[in-house]
């Protein structure tokens, strides 16, 4: 499984903020995003008919997870009846060997793989790599951040922090072209090195948006048409789903394919949309001659299990949260540490892998509630984030994180507030210690451990010589009618 | 002949009467819900607020619970503080502590629950009461009812004045260029926009220049400003220069916990905005 470095979160978010090329790159990109989907939803929808549109969905995908068992069944049924294979994988180490099995099998050397956040869960190009068979990104984004050696920076845009140069010296570094800045030609190299292994790869490995009970039918939503080659070229065809992908019925799409691309890049539809429903017939052309159904669990019962979490399940990764984010605008995918980055990544990342370990990511939202608004599956993000928050800092002992800071601050002010007499008591306290360092209603800066950050880069106001409650006493009270005090 | 007269004259009468009352009835109505209140001879029931004035106020900007107290008195609004409050619980509830938030919010129940109305100058303590306090007691049906019941009374400041006082200007004047930051948690959690624009705009002498983004995040988020200042800064960075893109000279929000992110930015950077709470905006130049 990938590795999970959120304990990283400060220090690599303090780098992403400094880093001016970042920063404007976040800026161009968050933007587009966030205006190409308001102006297609204000153009083709309207904002009362996108509101039914997200109702509608989240509650086809809350009814779908709450019978998810009777879904599976479906799913394995119909994609058997079809004549593909289901696998159930509990984790991304069953799920690698999985696939590993599949390509020994069919004596693989070569796969290609179309875009897929499971399978960066599952870290399976590692896998593969180490098993000999050369695995091959073919989203062009995925294609970059593979020669890069890193992980995606956005759910749908993974290469959106690498600049048209950066793009150039990696190409040439690998792929021995001539360095350029036109985008276009770049594009060229990446397909010309791709065509050859699109025409060579035994397997190929794509993920799945949307899962069709019903038919057993695997969609794809994509730009650059490698999902297609990706499900058709090679003999054998390999999906990976996690297990919340399912959609009941065939319809269910019209309404789906209606709101993810709109949500994720402001498109009324994407170039192309595949549909998959197992291996090629005898009449067929083309097509794969296997077909397999990897479904994967890695740590979604948690979210199943937890009635509250179970919403977050619902979710369709169309990346609109972390576009409308104003703190992932800021820092940016990588600071989340995992596979899932933005307020979605936030309220996966913990339950999926460790409580402890991510126990930052809860905390790292201001709670301004653009990420719910804009969900097209009406995900109460920050109730969930305050519900983790909640486990953090008084769940069971498996769950509870360290939260020291906020410990001692709550318990402290626990102290203050209960009466308004120990209030007035420490505040009188706190008015004599602050008075030195106190000008002019404000302070420059604070020297205590937890709170010196704050003023770096602002004042904090003084407290009040008189509170409203002294005021309130002194000459205020009373005076009710009288409209010209 | 006499008895059909008499019972002639009689029905006339009682048609009279009855067109006569409903003229009075029809009149009453129009001067009601046009809020002549003047001319109706009845004197109006005085409406009840008690102030709750958050913390912030309370301990960092009273001037600001100053000038609630006078808006409300000048629209006749019998005005109360009970005098043991303390603070909604909401940093502890954000911070995941449920059980200080559950204790500091029962106190502020027991204070608040038998008075008429409660107003709050801030959309985030006024979210915190009006809805996440049910969240936090889901599971204790007795408080739970006791939250319910607070939330229905429990109105944000701007919220109180146009949708409960029924007045949307408030005869306040001052000067210059305004632009309005939404604080997240009125927009988002109580869907209040319109009523502190239309207070502002109705302010004598002032005009609404509304910037970029108005209803983007100013990056405080309570204890998030304190455990991540440089993420909070950078946020802040970018309202601050939506605000002064703008062209205003005055800031107005209706949240102490934005305007003390914003304004100690304005300071520290020497900036020649003020930042002021839309209840300070709407006490001037009476």
């Amino acid at each position: 499984m990938a590795q999970v470095k959120t304990a990283e979160f400060k220090k690599i978010s303090k780098q992403a903020i400094k880093n001016e090329k970042l920063q404007h790159s976040l800026d161009h990109v968050m933007e587009h995003f966030v205006s190409a989907r308001s102006s297609i939803i204000d153009q083709d929808i309207g904002a009362e008919n996108w509101e039914l549109l997200r109702t509608r969905a989240a509650s086809i995908k809350q009814s779908t997870i709450e019978n998810l068992d009777y879904y599976l069944d479906l799913v394995d049924k119909n994609v058997r009846r079809n004549g593909g294979y289901v696998h159930f994988a509990n984790d991304a180490n069953e799920a690698n060997q999985i696939v590993l099995d599949i390509a020994k099998r069919n004596e693989v050397k070569t796969v290609i793989k179309s875009k897929s956040m499971v399978s960066e869960e599952m870290g399976i190009n590692e896998v593969l790599e180490k098993a000999g068979i050369e695995p091959v990104e073919t989203d062009l984004g995925e294609y970059i951040i593979q020669l890069a050696g890193e992980t995606p920076f956005h759910i749908i845009a993974p290469a959106m922090h690498k600049t048209k140069e950066e793009v150039s010296d990696l190409f040439q570094d690998w792929l021995k072209t001539a360095p350029t800045q036109d985008i276009k030609r770049l594009c060229i190299y990446a397909r010309d090195a791709l065509r050859e292994k699109f025409a060579t790869a035994e397997m190929g490995i794509s993920g799945a948006n949307f899962v069709v009970a019903e038919t057993g039918t695997v969609c794809l939503v994509t730009n650059e048409g490698n999902g297609r080659m990706t499900t058709s070229a090679p003999r054998v065809h390999v999906v990976l789903a996690g297990m919340e992908k399912i959609v009941p019925a065939i319809e269910d799409l019209a309404l789906f394919l209606r709101l993810l691309p709109r949500s994720a890049t402001g498109q009324r539809i994407t170039s192309y949309n595949t549909f998959a429903s197992g291996p090629r017939n005898q009449s067929d052309e083309d097509g794969p001659e296997e077909f397999h159904l990897v479904i994967v669990d890695n740590g979604r019962m948690n979210l199943l299990k937890d009635e509250e979490m179970r919403e977050a399940l619902r979710c369709i990764r169309c990346g609109a949260c972390l576009n409308h984010c104003p703190v992932y605008k800021k820092i940016g995918g990588h600071a989340y540490g995992w596979v899932y980055s933005g307020p979605i990544g936030a309220i996966v990342t913990p339950p999926m892998t460790n409580m402890k370990v991510a126990s930052d990511l809860p905390y790292a939202s201001t709670l301004c509630g653009t990420c719910r608004d804009v969900c097209p599956v009406k995900i109460d993000i920050p109730k969930l984030l305050l519900h983790l928050r909640h486990k953090v800092a008084e769940g069971s002992s498996s769950e509870r994180g360290s939260a020291w800071m906020e410990r001692l601050f709550i318990g402290q002010w626990h102290k203050t507030v209960r009466n308004r007499k120990s209030l007035e008591r420490r505040v009188k306290l706190a008015r004599i210690f602050l008075k030195p360092i106190s000008r002019n209603g404000k302070i420059k800066k604070l020297r205590a451990p937890m709170v010196s950050g704050w003023t770096n880069s602002r004042d904090f106001p003084a407290l009040a010589p008189k509170s409203f409650g002294d005021i309130w006493k002194s000459s205020l009270s009373g005076n009710n009618g009288n409209r010209n005090q | 002949m006499l008895r059909s007269k008499f019972q002639n004259s009689f029905h006339k009468n009682i048609a009279q009467i009855v067109s006569l009352l409903s003229n009075i009835c029809y009149l009453r109505r129009v001067v009601r819900r046009r809020g002549w209140s003047r001319f109706s001879n009845r004197p109006k029931a005085k409406l009840k607020a008690a102030l709750c004035v958050t913390c912030l106020i309370d301990q960092f900007y009273p001037e600001v619970g100053e000038a609630v107290v006078k808006v409300l008195r000048g629209q006749g609004v019998d005005v109360s503080f009970p005098e043991d409050q303390t603070c909604c619980g909401q940093i502890a509830f954000n911070g995941g502590f449920r059980n200080d938030a559950a204790d500091v919010a029962q106190h502020f129940m027991d204070l608040f629950e038998n008075e008429e109305h409660v107003v709050v100058p801030s959309g985030s303590c006024t979210s915190m009461i009006k809805i996440y306090y049910q969240e936090l007691f889901k599971d204790d049906p007795e408080q739970l009812e006791r939250a319910k019941a607070i939330a229905e009374k429990t109105y944000e400041f701007s919220d109180f004045l146009v949708n409960v006082v029924g007045q949307s200007d408030v005869g306040a004047s001052s000067y210059g260029l305004i632009t309005y930051h939404d604080a997240c948690h009125l927009l988002r959690e109580l869907g209040i926009s319109k009523e502190p624009r239309e207070l502002i705009g109705n302010v004598d002498g002032v005009e609404i220049q509304e910037m970029h983004d108005s209803d983007s995040c100013c990056g405080f988020g309570g204890l998030f400003s304190v455990k991540f200042p440089d993420i909070s800064a950078a946020i802040l960075e970018e309202k601050i220069k939506n605000i002064i893109d703008s062209g205003a000279g005055t800031l107005v929000a209706n949240d102490c916990g934005c305007l003390m992110q914003i304004r100690g930015a304005m300071q520290r950077k020497n900036l020649n905005v003020r930042a002021v709470h839309i209840a300070e905006l709407l006490a001037e130049g009476e």
